[in-house]
């Protein structure tokens, strides 16, 4: 019983980790319909904002990871994919790979590629017993802040004028402008936002890791990606919930699985992919009513 | 022209995609408080027209001056602070977001809050089913309430010229005929209409002024009673050239 509750709890925390990660992803397609991949980058350059602040106190460490990230979201937006704004898809798709990979590269010329260990918030790491069953606080941590910011992001998107836009933007953005809705405002708020998850997800996968590597985020990034596809692109509650079952269906398989098994689980999880977009080709909540873009 | 002092005077407006041209060379003017017309077959650059105003098509030639003030150059997001709303074809409203949203979104130019929510209630008056909705997706109106959602959300943001482009397509006669009611009560509200349609029927009875494009051009403009009236309607509709149509009498 203990075990499975472990497990459970273990691919609610590893679930709602890839669930911040799509949404960050998940907001950028909504208002540019722009697969960012350089979303990774956001998160890495976090990381290493936590490395090199690293022995200040915590909460310059988190407010340093989510500056770097939030800004350097900003001057992507503003140095590659505004300039783009009215370009297709595809050209959009290839600019981001281009800012993932010259982001990356800059990150192994500057630091270079070893792996370098980061011990942040070592506390996270202890076991706590809750109702009679052993969790890591970390586990705990991480679904209870991937809670939080979810919380705060549904209610921003809800309950501020500038959600409200940004909504409007995602589902019909020239409309939005018809009606005076600043396209500049609307889509930096959204890369703003995205750089929040990211940094959000990378202090979380830090202490769970506690190593800094050039490739982290892309890691993530192109898991979470397959999320948003099955949840729907163009819907942020799909993008939630497609990230958050992918990365808890490879935690339950990891478990479930026969021990000879395992190291197909993304095999499997793949499978389960392909079988959902069999069926539901536009995802589990698909958007509604997605227009054109700017 | 108008005797009236003009509210907004296009001249000489081009506009083209590529290699066509939509609209070539029309010039229009609509005094305060007019309801003007433009009637016109599917392709005749009424929609090109209504989109250049709107700042949605940038002019390949011309001007458009509104309340005295050029709209050249203007961002697509600033025309609707200068006083003109679009209600687009196809309506266009936010089929996730809830009625009340919408309207706000019509708002979006305005800063008084209390003015804003004063004029969602007036909204609610004037067009009660939005009221009794105002929680739901507007995705799960009917047409003609979308259609009314639509100039309800365009009336919000207080505008002195309202475009409506093709208010009455994909919907029922009788709701159409509900429509044209409410755009005589916005009239009365002392709003200027530009009113784009394919049927002429419709506009007669409610504008003062017509315009029949066609091909890009205005083949006739007068009041709505003479062009009415006019034998030459119909070529210059289909966009016969008017000295053959002239000829063949």
């Amino acid at each position: 019983m203990e075990h499975f509750v472990q497990t459970l709890v273990d691919a609610v925390s590893v679930g709602s980790l890839y669930a911040l990660t799509a949404l960050g992803i998940g907001l950028i397609f909504g208002v540019m319909r722009l697969i960012n991949f350089a979303h990774g980058e956001l998160i890495t350059f976090a990381a290493y904002a936590l490395l090199a602040l690293f022995g200040l106190p915590v909460p310059i460490m988190l407010f340093g990871a989510i500056l770097v990230a939030v800004v350097l979201a900003l001057i992507t937006e503003r140095a590659a994919f505004r300039p783009l704004r009215s370009a297709d898809p595809t050209t959009l798709l290839i600019s981001s790979f281009a800012v993932s990979f010259f982001l990356q590269k800059l990150l192994i010329l500057v630091v270079g590629s070893r792996l370098k260990g980061l011990d942040f918030l070592p506390a996270l790491g202890r076991q706590v017993e809750l109702i009679g069953v052993r969790l890591q606080l970390l586990q705990i941590a991480t679904i209870l802040v991937s809670a939080v910011l979810l919380v705060a992001l549904t209610w921003f998107l809800r309950s501020t004028r500038l959600g409200l836009q940004m909504r409007a933007a995602a589902e019909d953005f020239r409309m939005a402008r018809v009606l005076g809705v600043r396209a500049n405002r609307v889509i930096a708020m959204a890369f703003a936002l995205s750089g929040v998850l990211g940094a959000a997800v990378s202090c979380l996968i830090v202490v769970q890791t506690g190593v800094v590597q050039p490739r982290i985020g892309l890691q993530l990034v192109v898991i979470a990606f397959v999320g948003t596809v099955i949840g729907g692109l163009g819907s942020l509650t799909g993008a939630a919930l497609g990230g958050f079952l992918v990365g808890a269906a490879s935690i339950l398989l990891q478990a479930l699985l026969p021990p000879d098994l395992r190291v197909f689980r993304e095999a499997f999880v793949f499978v389960a992919v392909a079988l959902v977009l069999l069926f539901r080709p536009q995802g589990l909540i698909p958007a509604r009513g997605l227009k054109e873009r700017i | 022209m108008s005797a009236r002092v003009p509210l907004l005077e296009v001249s000489g407006l081009v506009v083209r995609y590529g290699a066509v041209t939509a609209v070539r060379s029309i010039d229009l003017a609509i005094g305060e408080g007019e309801i003007v017309s433009i009637v016109g077959p599917n392709g005749a650059g009424k929609t090109s027209l209504v989109s250049a105003v709107a700042g949605i098509v940038p002019p390949a030639a011309g001007t458009i001056v509104f309340a005295g003030k050029s709209l050249a150059g203007i961002a697509l997001e600033d025309v609707v602070a200068q006083g003109i709303a679009l209600v687009p074809e196809g309506r266009h409203i936010f089929a996730s977001l809830t009625v009340t949203e919408n309207l706000m979104l019509g708002a979006t130019v305005r800063a008084d809050a209390d003015g804003v929510r004063a004029d969602l209630d007036r909204s609610f008056e004037m067009f009660p089913i939005l009221g009794a909705r105002r929680r739901q997706p507007a995705g799960q109106l009917s047409g003609g309430e979308q259609q009314q959602l639509a100039i309800a959300r365009a009336l919000i943001s207080r505008p002195r010229l309202l475009m409506l482009d093709e208010p009455s397509l994909g919907l029922a006669p009788t709701v159409v005929d509900q429509v044209y009611v409410l755009l005589r009560t916005v009239r009365e509200r002392g709003v200027t209409i530009l009113l784009i349609e394919q049927n002429a029927e419709r506009v007669f009875g409610l504008a003062d002024r017509v315009h029949v494009m066609s091909g890009g051009e205005f083949g006739l403009s007068g009041t709505a009673a003479a062009i009415k009236a006019d034998r030459r309607f119909d070529a210059a509709y289909f966009g016969v050239h008017m000295h053959e149509a002239a000829g063949d009498r």
